[in-house]
């Protein structure tokens, strides 16, 4: 008996403790920069010396490959590696690399390509590589006009973005602001856009007219404004593409920072009517002005959720300035924020996982995120004045603008644009020519 | 002999006669039972619950409120839902909880205090004096350590040992080793499913010959292009962190590995 009981033991349970197969459950990862090997895109002398009458420009291959690598650099995702260190030439690379080289020097992923003068215009191509994998993971080709160049370069990061984190890139994309200069008593406010990176800046106003408040349309690279013409506030649209401008409509008293409604279709901003500033909505096709809110507080800053089905926005119904959130009629309206400050200028994320806001606590100025209920509030960062937070379209950044101190004799005083992304790590300054002070980020532009 | 027997007979019952009328349980008078009294059963907490000094009172809450939230740590994790992307969370479901946070912010001394009492229990809890020999001697740190972990760690030690064929600290050892290795895409959407599950063939120095994504089906589907991404980034953190950290012997056990991806946890945060 006892004898068959072992054959039974050793035959059954034995292989299966054998052949189970071996889990590890891996949780955790790290969030450092992924080391990336740009290398520059490589360009035959017929071409160079093409472009170099066109653009000015020595090597266009080598300024595309700069502003992918500037641009995953101040993602703080990435970390893009050292030129120097390359040892294979950018011609070669292209074509086939060696993996071992770039495994050398600690690179992930490599960026190889070629720019062509092709019929007067500027072909781009480029690759991605998975140096461990030791594989091609993208490759794609544009075709342009030469002096959209910058424009390529933010494409092909914006392509890179998204193969390697999983979420559309913000680099095709660029950002309208009020350019500020002059003492701070009488500051001359214009509008101005830029690329994201700080590049092409623009002018759209010469000054003459105060400007407030631009905010980018979510489907078009239209843009709406409030602008005080005969110190009577008026909201106005611009086509940033043709510079056709309208106005959108007079309003009495107060007027407070249109925004568009996801669709495009809805322009929603806050007015004070008989001495009470409530919500309003207008809709672009038909002007028909509705009210959202009626409520004897002040409420303004109303923002659409992605959907188009909720709007936040802040009120002193409670006795102090706190975000609500009520469904697009104007019902169920709901307090989220309860800590301690003061809130306002709330923002819907186009993730609509979070809402961005200033907060007020104490003296000092925050930028932080709450889910849209209200729990998990973070604050990014903190400064004497801040304010204005406007989403990047992949939800993953946000912009707005900070204030420094005057000294005793009224001087020293600055309004400059700031980035920051959810990590709350990853703050950077975007470089302006002058001042600059509420600005809002478009769509991308390459959709 | 009829005399003798008869003496005898006569002896023995002289006898039974002196050890019979000796035995005291044979002279004890029966026990004067007392008379039944009845008594009526009545609940007197309410009137003999007599407060506390206010200043113990407060202590004895406090403790009451930090036994119930180290209940609500240890329960097990919530069950993520999936949220539709038009589906907006509304306030009213998390209103108390949220006033409950403001509370505590609110009162900081209190946090305080009870941060402090807390750390004390724990201390005493710890110090066990009986393991006192065995902290002394270093050859029984391990068993000292099993005797303060509970039941259920040591079983799943066991489980780890039997099943995995790793014991805790070589499967901890990986574990670390693969954590540096893994960069976690940061833009996957967190409310998917995002895990990872990949098979490796080893070689006894810890390189990794094969390996093979479970749900390779998964990557091409449409809409899962961040599964790809997710994929990937598993693939590289593997090959990046070659020879992994495998026990030096029992290569029998290890030469099949599979390393379950979960991505969830960190992208949530």
């Amino acid at each position: 008996m006892k004898k068959i009981l072992s054959i039974i033991f050793l035959f059954v349970i034995l292989p299966l403790k054998v052949s189970a197969l071996i889990e590890v459950d891996i949780t955790r990862g790290n969030l450092n920069p992924l080391p990336i090997a740009v290398s520059p895109l490589s360009i035959d002398e017929n071409s160079k010396k093409s472009f170099e009458k066109i653009l000015n420009k020595k090597n266009i291959g080598s300024e595309i490959s700069l502003v992918v690598e500037k641009n995953l650099k101040i993602s703080g995702l990435f970390n893009p590696l050292n030129k120097d260190a390359f040892l294979q030439s950018p011609d070669i690379a292209n074509l086939k690399p060696r993996f071992e080289d770039w495994n050398l020097i600690k690179a992930q992923a490599l960026i190889t390509g070629k720019v062509n003068f092709i019929d007067n215009k500027l072909r781009v191509e480029f690759r991605l590589w998975d140096i461990l994998a030791g594989k091609e993971m993208m490759a794609l080709a544009f075709t342009t006009v030469p002096n959209n160049w910058r424009r390529v370069g933010h494409i092909i990061t914006d392509k890179v973005y998204e193969r390697l984190t999983g979420e559309k890139g913000y680099f095709d994309t660029r950002i309208i602001y009020v350019a500020e200069e002059g003492p701070k008593t009488r500051r001359i406010k214009k509008l101005a856009i830029m690329d994201q990176d700080g590049a092409n800046n623009k002018f759209l106003t010469l000054g003459n007219e105060l400007v407030l408040t631009p905010r980018f349309n979510p489907t078009s690279q239209m843009v709406t404004y409030l602008s005080y013409f005969r110190n009577l506030p008026r909201v106005y649209l611009l086509d940033i593409e043709t510079g056709m401008q309208e106005v959108v409509g007079d309003f009495p008293g107060m007027t407070f920072a249109p925004r568009f409604s996801p669709d495009g279709k809805k322009i929603i901003m806050s007015f004070a009517k008989d001495g009470n500033s409530d919500i309003y909505t207008m809709d672009l096709e038909n002007r028909i002005v509705e009210k959202i809110t009626n409520h004897p507080s002040i409420d303004t800053s109303p923002s659409y959720s992605p959907d188009g089905k909720y709007i936040c926005f802040n009120s002193d119904r409670s006795g102090y300035q706190q975000i609500y959130i009520m469904k697009k009629d104007g019902s169920n309206v709901k307090r989220i924020s309860f800590g301690r400050g003061l809130y306002g200028t709330p923002v819907w994320s186009p993730r609509g996982d979070l809402i961005a806001f200033t907060k007020l606590h104490k003296g000092k100025f925050y930028i932080g995120v709450m889910r849209t209920d209200g729990s998990g509030e973070r604050l990014l960062t903190e400064n004497f004045y801040q304010e204005a937070p406007s989403w990047s379209p992949n939800g993953r950044v946000l912009i707005f603008y900070r204030e420094t101190k005057t000294d005793d004799k009224g001087e020293g005083f600055s309004a400059k644009l700031w980035s920051i992304d959810l990590t709350g790590y990853n703050e950077r300054q975007v470089n302006t020519p002058t001042d600059a002070s509420d600005p809002s980020w478009s769509s991308l532009l390459s959709n | 002999m009829n005399r003798s027997i008869i003496v005898s007979s006569v002896l023995h019952l002289i006898l039974i006669m002196i050890t019979a009328l000796s035995l005291p349980f044979l002279t004890k008078k029966p026990i004067d039972l007392p008379p039944i009294v009845s008594v009526e059963l009545i609940q007197i907490s309410d009137k003999t619950n007599i407060p506390f000094a206010p200043k113990a009172k407060k202590i004895i809450e406090k403790i009451k409120e930090k036994e119930k939230k180290l209940v609500s740590e240890q329960a097990p994790p919530k069950k993520v839902k999936k949220v539709k992307p038009d589906s907006v969370p509304m306030p009213d479901d998390k209103l108390k909880k949220v006033e409950k946070i403001k509370e505590d912010k609110q009162n900081p001394e209190k946090i305080d205090n009870e941060i402090k009492q807390v750390s004390e229990f724990e201390k005493k809890e710890l110090f066990d004096p009986n393991n006192i020999a065995a902290l002394i001697d270093k050859s029984k740190i391990e068993s000292a350590e099993t005797i303060n972990k509970t039941d259920k760690i040591t079983q799943d030690q066991q489980k780890n040992i039997d099943i995995s064929g790793l014991t805790l600290s070589e499967e901890d050892a990986l574990k670390a080793q693969i954590f540096g290795c893994w960069s976690i895409p940061l833009g996957l959407p967190y409310n998917e499913d995002l895990l990872v599950r990949i098979k490796l063939q080893l070689n006894p120095d810890g390189t990794v010959s094969q390996s093979e994504i479970l749900d390779h089906a998964r990557m091409n589907k449409p809409g899962q292009g961040f599964y790809k991404v997710l994929a990937e980034s598993a693939l590289r953190a593997v090959k990046l962190c070659q020879p992994l950290r495998v026990p030096t012997t029992g290569y029998e056990k290890w030469k099949e590995l599979q390393l379950n991806f979960d991505a969830r946890e960190m992208l949530e945060g």
